[in-house]
């Protein structure tokens, strides 16, 4: 009796579309998404942007600018990208300016070589003898500061063998009360050779991360270092996003029932039409997605310190546009399925891959580049961009506008294709 | 349980069909050479039909044979491939059109989460009903519908006869001048349908024109002035329902009878009378009811037992069977 009850379910399954969707596409999408992710699949692994301003202009600061410029792993910018490629190149950063674009969101880190570096570049840990390196870093990255740290005692290490040997001399003589002359003459000849080999060589080396601090380097955060909570908003805004879709799809399923039942028969049959019809159902549920998001961040407020009442203008515009994109985005999902267990399917699958993609599950910054691009076609990673930007950044409501510009764009493009596609419960 | 009448009503009442812009003179509901193709499906095929001011016109057909499809086109929720659909003058589908029609769908289009009062004001407001004409015809259809001591209860709780009702008492909120019923008592008791009965003869009484869809052949001689019987997308006869019976009997009876005895002597003495055996049952047209005695003396000839037998004057559903035959359509 196994084999028939087996053979039927088999049948089912085969038969049920979504299902099956469910059974294997799911789980494979989710797999390869988070393969990309972590798996090192590609060789495109994510690389840190650094700005680097060199306020010394030293031998010393010049080489390890070179030195920082030869990791592949670290983008490094000295000046602000043109608009285009016909403009004239932009002006140096400064201290100041790399400070507002860490700050802006433009890198996660910025490295300040100060006046003064060159006269004592390695500070053998502890010594405070010469110039600090200043490491600004938006701590909402945890990941690219430790990186740009290690790095930076990499470059230190392989690009100034020179210094650290003359350094480590000059130590050397001050711990056993100076050295004999014999002893002088053969060092100065072997710090000759020295040169000679760092002034032939070309850029350093690969070596290993010393780690021992050779470099003396004072690290800051600029930005979300006076925040009570620091993850709270990035998680209230990535969660609540993907959790919206997933409402937002489900209260337009709505439509499918009402088209199921004959209700929607009966609604269109009186003076309501079909794009009335929407546009109030996208109204209630753009309304039920704000409700939503106010509710959690309201929480979040209550619960875990989340900054919201200086923030409510730009948790206004933002959360209204997010709704609106969502409310849209469900109507789509609702006017293309046929029936309520298609559209779970269906939702459950986008959504996920939405949220994988557009930062909802994890930071978008940990995912290699060309992720990172595929991200900025889903609703997630516009609207936690314009939430960090509010939350995170406190910028002012007019810096907003590429993420509002792209939202509202995309609710109202969506709603548009839904209205199109819901031309076939008009007529038969 | 009393019926509200129109006279209980104020001159502004909801209890009489709401007038509405109609050219002067214009038939309440017209059809003509109507064509409708579902693929390589004809639904409805050349049908045309007329429905006269308080008259009430039962459809009667197989599953299948097209009467959804007329009254949805008539709503204007079907898009017609050819001829056309005038109610009051105005193409259906038209604002005019939509005004002048109420639709009592088969399907129980409510919406489970509301009340009964929250499901109709909603329909009502999709008529445009607002303020007092609103709660003036909410109030007047709960009374109607028998459901004004569950006015407050959510669709979804009520009884398989009170949703009926709700689902009728939705369509007719605006006080249509034309009702289109679809099979209105399916899975009802015989009380919840007494009472639909009731509530379907007071709207007549108030002046509306009804278009009824049912299988129920008693209910169709009991409410309807007329009678249309579609088959395959076409109105194969119409007339009163005596007038069909008239027509497709004349004089003749019907004999109904069981007999025990050899299957193949049962099915020679059917065949030998030019009768027709179902489900065990041997039927029989006769010219004159008179011939019974030969019938059942030929049978008891055959050396079969007479079981029980019936004479009967051939009603309504005679007729829809004589003219839509005994084969299964779905």
């Amino acid at each position: 009796m196994i084999t028939p009850i087996l053979r039927t379910a088999l049948i089912s399954l085969r038969r049920d579309r979504a299902a099956l969707a469910l059974s294997f596409i799911l789980p494979i999408g989710f797999f390869s998404i988070f393969a990309v992710i972590f798996g090192g699949m590609h060789d495109t692994t994510p690389r840190v942007k650094v700005i680097l301003v060199d306020e010394d202009k030293s031998t010393a600061s010049l080489n390890l600018a070179r030195a920082l410029q030869g990791e592949d792993s670290l983008i490094v910018q000295t000046r602000p990208s043109s608009k285009s490629k016909s403009d004239p190149p932009q002006p140096e950063y400064t201290a100041t300016s790399a400070e507002a674009a860490v700050k802006a969101g433009d890198a996660p880190v910025a490295l300040i070589i100060p006046q003064g570096y060159g006269l004592h570049p390695i500070s053998f840990g502890g010594d405070q003898a010469g110039k600090e390196i200043q490491l600004l870093n938006d701590s909402s990255d945890q990941i690219a500061p430790q990186m740009v740290a290690g790095l930076l005692q990499k470059a230190v290490m392989t690009s100034m063998p020179t210094a650290m040997a003359e350094e480590g001399v000059k130590r050397f003589d001050q711990y056993i009360g100076g050295y004999t002359p014999e002893q002088r003459k053969r060092i100065d000849a072997s710090m000759n050779q020295w040169r000679q080999h760092e002034k032939d060589s070309p850029a350093p080396a690969s070596a290993s991360n010393s780690g021992g601090g050779l470099v003396a380097v004072h690290a800051r955060s600029v930005v979300g270092e006076n925040k009570r909570s620091p993850m709270i908003s990035f998680y209230a805004a990535s969660i609540g996003v993907m959790f919206l879709l997933f409402t937002a799809s489900a209260s337009a399923g709505a439509l499918l029932d009402e088209a199921e039942s004959g209700t929607l028969d009966r609604v269109l049959s009186s003076h309501v039409t079909m794009t009335t019809l929407l546009t109030g159902k996208l109204a209630y549920n753009t309304l039920l997605a704000f409700a939503q998001l106010t509710a959690m961040f309201l929480w979040g407020s209550a619960v875990f310190k989340l900054d919201l009442s200086t923030h409510i203008p730009g948790f206004m515009v933002m959360g209204l546009c997010t709704a609106f994109a969502v409310a849209a985005f469900g109507m789509l999902l609702a006017s293309v399925c046929k029936t309520r267990a298609q559209l779970g399917a269906i939702s459950t699958l986008l959504i996920l891959t939405m949220s994988a993609i557009g930062g909802s599950m994890f930071p978008r910054f940990m995912m290699p580049e060309a992720m990172q691009k595929a991200g900025l076609f889903t609703i997630n990673a516009w609207a936690i961009d314009g939430f960090t930007k509010v939350f995170w950044r406190d910028l002012p409501v007019k810096d907003l506008w590429p993420q509002v510009s792209v939202l509202l764009a995309a609710g109202i493009l969506l709603f548009l294709i839904a209205r199109r596609i819901a031309r076939r419960w008009e007529f038969a | 349980m009393s019926l509200p009448s129109i006279s209980a009503a104020s001159p502004n009442s909801a209890a009489s069909p709401r007038s509405s812009s109609s050219l002067p003179g214009a038939i309440p509901l017209e059809v003509t050479s109507l064509v409708k193709r579902f693929g390589q499906v004809t639904a409805v095929d050349g049908l045309s039909l007329e429905l006269n001011s308080g008259e009430c016109l039962g459809l009667l057909g197989p599953n299948g044979a097209g009467k959804s499809t007329l009254i949805r086109a008539i709503v204007g929720r079907v898009l017609p491939d050819a001829g056309s659909v005038s109610i009051f003058g105005s193409p259906a589908g038209t604002s005019e059109a939509r005004a002048a029609l109420g639709w009592v769908p088969q399907e129980l289009a409510l919406y489970p989460r509301l009340t009964c009062r929250e499901n109709l004001s909603a329909f009502g407001r999709y008529y445009g009903l607002s303020g007092g004409k609103l709660a003036e015809s909410v109030a007047w259809c709960l009374e109607w519908a028998a459901l004004k001591e569950r006015a407050g209860d959510l669709a979804s709780t009520l009884s398989g006869g009170m949703k009926r009702r709700l689902n009728m008492a939705a369509g007719i909120l605006h006080r249509p001048r034309i009702v289109l019923m679809d099979e209105p008592t399916v899975g009802v008791d015989p009380q919840s349908r007494n009472r639909i009965f009731e509530m379907i003869e007071a709207l007549r009484g108030q002046g509306a024109a009804i278009i009824y869809t049912t299988h129920y052949m008693e209910e169709a001689e009991r409410l309807c002035d007329r009678v249309a019987i579609i088959d395959h997308g076409r109105i194969i006869a119409q007339g009163a329902s005596g007038e069909l019976v008239q027509s497709a009997f004349a004089q003749r009876s019907q004999v109904l009878a069981r007999f025990a005895g050899p299957p193949g002597e049962i099915e020679a003495w059917v065949e030998r009378h030019a009768g027709r055996l179902t489900e065990g049952v041997a039927e029989f047209t006769l010219e004159d009811s008179k011939l019974i005695t030969g019938l059942l003396n030929d049978a008891a000839s055959a050396g079969l037992h007479l079981i029980d037998v019936t004479l009967r004057r051939p009603n309504l559903e005679s007729v829809f069977l004589h003219l839509t035959g005994r084969e299964l359509r779905d």
